[in-house]
């Protein structure tokens, strides 16, 4: 789609003490398409969103946002730049309703008073933005939402500040078939609307339904970053479990073997 | 919200206008599903009313209820308190003590010091700041459970109050204001006033609210049910001030007696103004969104010590308040003023009112309710000529009973995926 990604990591390193966790890693995400960031356990997908929402400073590294270098140091900046992420565990309150709990800190007032008729108005169009139909009342508590639900409001408070990066962690891992097909229908809603999104998934058939990018980390580098339509399930499944496929990854120790896409994989997709 | 295409209908908009038949279905869904709120405080509060009723005419008179007022009015001024530390799920066991000490400080200031009442009523109330500074800090930047902070504060504060009492002796408190404050009357005339006031003003903020939202196509509660709530209260505070209004006394040729107790107005006020911070700030807001999940309301920006601190100060200060009130209405401070059963009274209160220990569920309200319920046990087993003993068991059995009732809609709210 567009030709310059809304942000661009180069060369991001970062070590807890001795561990160095992320080496030399770079990434882009362009509006208005999904870039799914793809490894296996440990590989540095947390850590590297963490050093996008400004929970981990980096050791080096630039970061370019919307064509400027920018640092992000706090959660506060990133938000500032329209960066939000929504995590595994979701972070709403059970005992607050929708419309507060996508407010949380941030609640319009009028005075000392809460603005709730303005609260509820955005609320309202922003899911009626997304195309969510499938809450009943804004103002039941998140406590009785069922998980796909919640995940689109934990979705919907991320893009209600003029945002303009999402990244998601995970966010179908916990959910059912159905649930996680409306939630990825959102996800690709998202990118339609013009954000850029940043998907992590473990799930290959998500990653392929939804993305248009793969970014594919493997112990702390990124292997590779190419559109989804030039690379196969088993390509990427290779990438993630070995760092390389084909023409794909880190150099061969023993020389590249050509460049077609291995036959052999045994791996028809990781679950 | 700009990068969003915005459309129209909204599920806000979509919804259709609620009326009284789908508002009262809404409510009993909401009980069912263990969403019942100040329900059993209600319910037990008539029945025990009932009873005693039944069982002992003296308890159904205009001299016995406002008897009842004063008598719970500092158990409920501490457990309003109680109730900010119960929705983050903690809990302060110091608060009766902590109004003892407050209590003493108080005594001390007017009486032994000889200063006038205000400043006596400014160094107890500081002093309960004070006291709910230093538990808030240890709890929230020390990281000690507030159990543990405040059983030593409980036993620190016992200690503290012998202290200011010079070993047991018991000053007395002759300031004419302070007495005032549990023992005197308003005027008729100025107890209907408050009272039309009152009504006035929750009307006023009701109605407001109601065209505010139909105005911008929000989802209302039907307007027979705004109007029911208003006539609701109108009735509760009519019926209330015209008996408080009866002469109470056995011998009108030596006084008087009638009118709304001082205290009564001093308990609505702070109700109201507890109220609206907990439900109309972001304040309040963060409060409970710190006990439904205190993860989620740190990434949400919120700063989680502060919060905890500042409930804990409140707790407190609302215990100092308690203190002064018990202060006025024994005539005196003594080393077990907030002593023995005060504590468990208060937080009895705020939970049969239907505030829950687990955290993130309460109103200020519940604490009123709540001590009612507690008042309304106290004074009439008194009237049925129990023994103390008995009293202190029925008492723990009503707030096992409370206890159970939140702990038992929590199961079935989680079964039903409602909280």
């Amino acid at each position: 789609m567009s030709a310059t990604p809304l942000l661009e990591l180069r060369g991001i390193d970062k070590s807890f003490g001795p561990v160095q966790v992320l080496r030399n890693v770079a990434l882009s995400a362009y509006p208005g398409e999904v870039t799914a960031l793809v490894g296996d356990n440990g590989a540095g997908k947390s850590t590297l969103v963490k050093c996008i929402s400004g929970i981990h400073p980096t050791d080096a590294g630039e970061f370019v946002f919307d064509g400027r270098p920018v640092s992000i140091n706090n959660p506060r900046e990133a938000a500032g730049l329209g960066i939000e992420v929504v995590y595994q565990d979701l972070a709403l309150c059970d005992n607050l309703d929708i419309v507060q709990n996508m407010f949380l800190g941030r609640e319009k007032r009028s005075g000392i008073v809460l603005d709730e008729p303005t609260m509820e108005q955005m609320a309202a169009e922003t899911l009626a933005g997304l195309s969510v139909r499938t809450v009943k009342s804004l103002r039941q508590h998140v406590s009785s939402l069922s998980g796909g639900q919640r995940q689109t409001v934990a979705i919907a408070k991320a893009v209600l500040w003029n945002s303009r990066l999402v990244i998601l962690d995970e966010p179908t891992a916990a959910l059912g078939v159905a649930q996680t097909a409306q939630v990825l229908e959102l996800v690709r809603r998202l990118a339609d609307n013009g954000l850029a999104v940043v998907l992590i998934s473990h799930n290959m058939n998500d990653v392929f339904a939804v993305s248009d990018r793969i970014a594919a980390l493997y112990l702390g580098q990124m292997v590779a970053q190419v559109r989804t339509t030039d690379i196969t399930h088993a390509q990427v499944v290779e990438l993630i479990t070995a760092g390389r496929s084909g023409g794909l990854g880190l150099a061969a120790d023993t020389g590249a073997n050509g460049n077609g896409a291995p036959a052999d994989s045994t791996t028809g997709g990781v679950s | 919200m700009s990068t969003t295409a915005v459309t129209q209908e909204g599920p806000a908009a979509v919804a259709p206008p609620s009326s009284i038949g789908s508002h009262i279905r809404d409510y009993w869904r909401r009980v069912r599903g263990g969403d019942i709120g100040a329900l059993p405080a209600v319910a037990g509060l008539l029945a025990l009313c009932t009873i005693f009723s039944i069982m002992r005419p003296s308890f159904l008179t205009a001299g016995n209820f406002a008897n009842l007022l004063t008598q719970g009015a500092a158990v409920t001024l501490i457990a309003m308190g109680l109730v900010f530390v119960l929705l983050l799920g903690e809990i302060d066991l110091s608060a009766g003590f902590a109004s003892g000490v407050c209590a003493a400080v108080l005594a001390n200031v007017v009486t032994v010091l000889g200063y006038p009442w205000y400043v006596a009523v400014l160094a107890a109330v500081l002093t309960g700041l004070v006291i709910g500074t230093a538990l808030g800090f240890l709890v929230a930047k020390v990281g000690i459970p507030s159990f543990v902070v405040t059983l030593a504060g409980f036993l620190a504060f016992q200690g503290v109050v012998l202290l200011l009492m010079e070993e047991g002796r018991n000053i007395s408190v002759r300031d004419p204001v302070l007495v005032a404050i549990a023992n005197n009357n308003m005027s008729p005339v100025l107890g209907w006033a408050l009272a039309a006031f009152a009504v006035a003003g929750f009307a006023a903020v009701q109605l407001l609210r109601y065209r505010k939202r139909a105005a911008r196509g929000l989802i209302n509660d039907p307007l027979a049910v705004v109007l029911g709530r208003i006539v609701m209260l109108a009735l509760v505070l009519g019926i209330a001030v015209y008996v408080l209004n009866l002469e109470r006394s056995r011998n009108v040729l030596i006084t008087s007696l009638k009118g709304v107790p001082i205290v009564v107005p001093i308990i609505a006020v702070l109700l109201v103004v507890w109220t609206f911070v907990l439900k109309r700030t972001s304040y309040g807001r963060h409060i409970y969104a710190v006990g439904g999940n205190k993860e989620a309301a740190r990434r949400a920006g919120i700063n989680v010590d502060r919060i905890r601190i500042s409930v804990f100060m409140i707790c407190s200060t609302m215990a100092a308040i308690g203190g002064i009130v018990a202060a006025s209405r024994a005539n005196s401070v003594d080393p077990n003023t907030g002593g023995s059963n005060v504590l468990l009274y208060a937080v009895g209160a705020a939970v049969i009112g239907g505030t829950s220990l687990f955290g993130g569920k309460g109103r200020v309200l519940d604490a009123v309710l709540g001590g009612a319920v507690v008042a309304v046990i106290a004074n009439g087993m008194g009237l049925m000529g129990y023994s103390s003993g008995v009293k202190y068991v029925v008492t723990g059995v009503v707030l096992l009973l409370a206890a159970s009732v939140d702990a038992l809609s929590r199961r079935r709210a989680a079964a039903t995926g409602n909280r």
